[in-house]
């Protein structure tokens, strides 16, 4: 594997040192403009406030409970929930999606009928998720559910469907059988798809988390930017969505390291 | 019993705009127990789909394909494949690429890590046993290929163009290795190749193949020649340069072109 290169604008290749400087400039740029509107005055603090003071906010979040618990509570008892979530869409879409990339017949009986109900946002099932298990756990893991459930049934059926022909003819010639075949061609050859698929359906499940914590009474991150609207705490709002916003590019750079070991292994790099 | 027979074969490709595709036209061939077969012939010409119905990867249209006596009714260890892109697994190194089939059989492990490493040690892999594919050349994958297929103890090796995407000298060295391993394990063999100098090196008899449709022109014993010129004691440039071995190559070419001039390209 060689360098990784960026391309620039009028595509030039930097280097790895000018890349990470463009990506500090970006930051600065906006941190910059955020801290300059609010010092001048621009808008008043209850409408935006300032980066110090939503650092402060966190800071004092961290220390003393706010809606009934520390910050790392709330941010611990959203992972939780979305790893629940997240894992039953994972446990049921991805096997889902190699036996309809596999079995024909599967795939002309299921894809309509997924076509037509994907299109519906996790937030459009908070009301249904609501009437059907009120305020318990129930809600909130159907919301990530249907969040992160597409992403895995799509990745791994197409992986599965991209497995090359000529493996499973080889496979066949030797004397596996289907399961065999599926156990040792299809799974791990669906695997860089199938990884891929994860890191998109784990992003889309962590932001189906806000909206099914509008339907959560108890602790989280969409609760606690909940409590911080209804006291009017504008930088405890912020706050809460700097953490969600740390926890998916956490989630998304490692699950990137997954991906791009497994290519490597294979040689498909 | 592995003798393999064709026995009146045809083979129809549905076409997309209506109609149908003769690619095979009523085709009967035996291929003897432990025989060596070479099928040449240009490409579209319907060697490779002849292949492919011997390894129960393709079915005739009219006719039956019989292997063993039996009628071949899908793919199975009893004939095992090289293929031309060696189709081996990227996520599965040497040892256990070669060792695939045996474990789908239930062969107990030291058994199988037995005949395993027999077969790195006879295709020259020793060292190697724990690379992945893409960590070898061609020929390498090709060898890994090879011993996959030996290590099962195949009735029937059917090889589609094996050497077809390797480099040339890596090719020589691997058509000397085939005859070498050929000798010492004697199959019955299907072997495709488009490479009349190939053809006539390896195997004991070559079919001779034409287009348009696919259908069998000439087959020429090779079996005389190559005993009464010794052929097996000699390096393959001074075989393939021998007059016995031209005029066999200048009769192929002729029966080749003749076709080509009567069947124009459509």
């Amino acid at each position: 594997m060689g360098q990784r290169n960026f391309l620039g604008p009028s595509g030039t290749v930097l280097g790895h040192g000018e890349f990470w400087l463009l990506t500090l400039a970006g930051f600065g740029l906006f941190f910059g403009t955020w801290w300059g509107v609010t010092a001048l005055g621009l808008l008043p603090a209850q409408t935006l406030p300032s980066p110090l003071d939503v650092w402060q906010t966190l800071v004092r979040l961290w220390e003393r409970p706010f809606a009934g618990h520390v910050y790392s509570e709330h941010l611990g008892a959203s992972i939780r929930r979305f790893l629940m979530g997240w894992a039953i869409a994972v446990a049921i879409g991805i096997p889902l999606g190699l036996l309809m990339g596999w079995y024909r017949v599967l795939d002309e009986v299921i894809t309509p009928l997924f076509d037509s109900i994907r299109f519906v946002a996790p937030l459009a099932w908070v009301p249904l998720a609501a009437l059907w298990f009120g305020t318990g756990i129930g809600g909130p893991l159907l919301i990530i559910f249907v969040g992160s459930f597409a992403p895995c049934v799509i990745s791994a059926y197409r992986g599965a469907r991209l497995v090359e022909e000529r493996l499973v003819e080889a496979a066949q010639m030797l004397g596996a059988s289907s399961r065999q075949t599926i156990w040792h061609v299809v799974i791990p050859g669906s695997l860089p798809s199938i990884i891929a698929g994860l890191r998109v359906s784990a992003g889309l499940g962590w932001q189906s988390l806000v909206g099914s914590e509008l339907i959560v009474v108890g602790a989280g991150l969409g609760y606690l930017m909940v409590q911080g609207q209804a006291n009017l705490e504008t930088s405890v709002v912020i706050a809460g969505m700097i953490g969600i916003g740390i926890v998916g590019f956490v989630m998304d750079v490692l699950l990137r390291a997954v991906e791009s070991a497994f290519r490597r292994r294979w040689g498909q790099e | 019993m592995s003798e393999i027979v064709f026995d009146g074969v045809t083979r129809r490709f549905p076409l997309a705009k209506g109609g149908d595709f003769l690619a095979i036209d009523c085709i009967d061939l035996r291929i003897e127990e432990r025989e060596f077969v070479a099928i040449v012939g240009p490409s579209g010409c319907g060697k490779t789909t002849l292949m492919r119905m011997a390894a129960g990867l393709d079915f005739p249209t009219d006719g039956r394909v019989l292997v063993g006596g039996k009628e071949v009714r899908g793919p199975g260890p009893e004939r095992a494949v090289v293929f031309q892109q060696f189709a081996l697994m990227p996520w599965k190194n040497v040892r256990e690429n070669i060792g695939f089939g045996l474990m789908c059989r239930g062969t107990p492990r030291a058994e199988r890590e037995e005949a395993v490493a027999h077969y790195v040690q006879l295709m020259s892999l020793a060292g190697h046993e724990d690379s992945f594919p893409h960590q070898l050349s061609g020929g390498m994958q090709q060898r890994v290929a090879i011993a996959r297929a030996y290590v099962m103890n195949p009735a029937a090796l059917l090889m589609d163009e094996p050497f077809g995407a390797l480099d040339a000298q890596t090719r020589i060295v691997m058509q000397e290795e085939l005859v070498r391993l050929a000798r010492r394990n004697p199959r019955t063999v299907l072997f495709i190749t488009h490479s009349v100098e190939e053809a006539i090196y390896l195997a004991d008899r070559v079919v001779v193949m034409g287009k348009r449709p696919g259908r069998i022109l000439e087959t020429l014993d090779i079996t005389a020649t190559r005993q009464a010129e010794n052929w097996e004691a000699e390096p393959i440039e001074e075989v393939m340069d021998s007059p016995a071995f031209t005029h066999l190559r200048s009769r192929i070419w002729r029966l080749l072109k003749a076709r080509e001039q009567e069947a124009p390209a459509a």
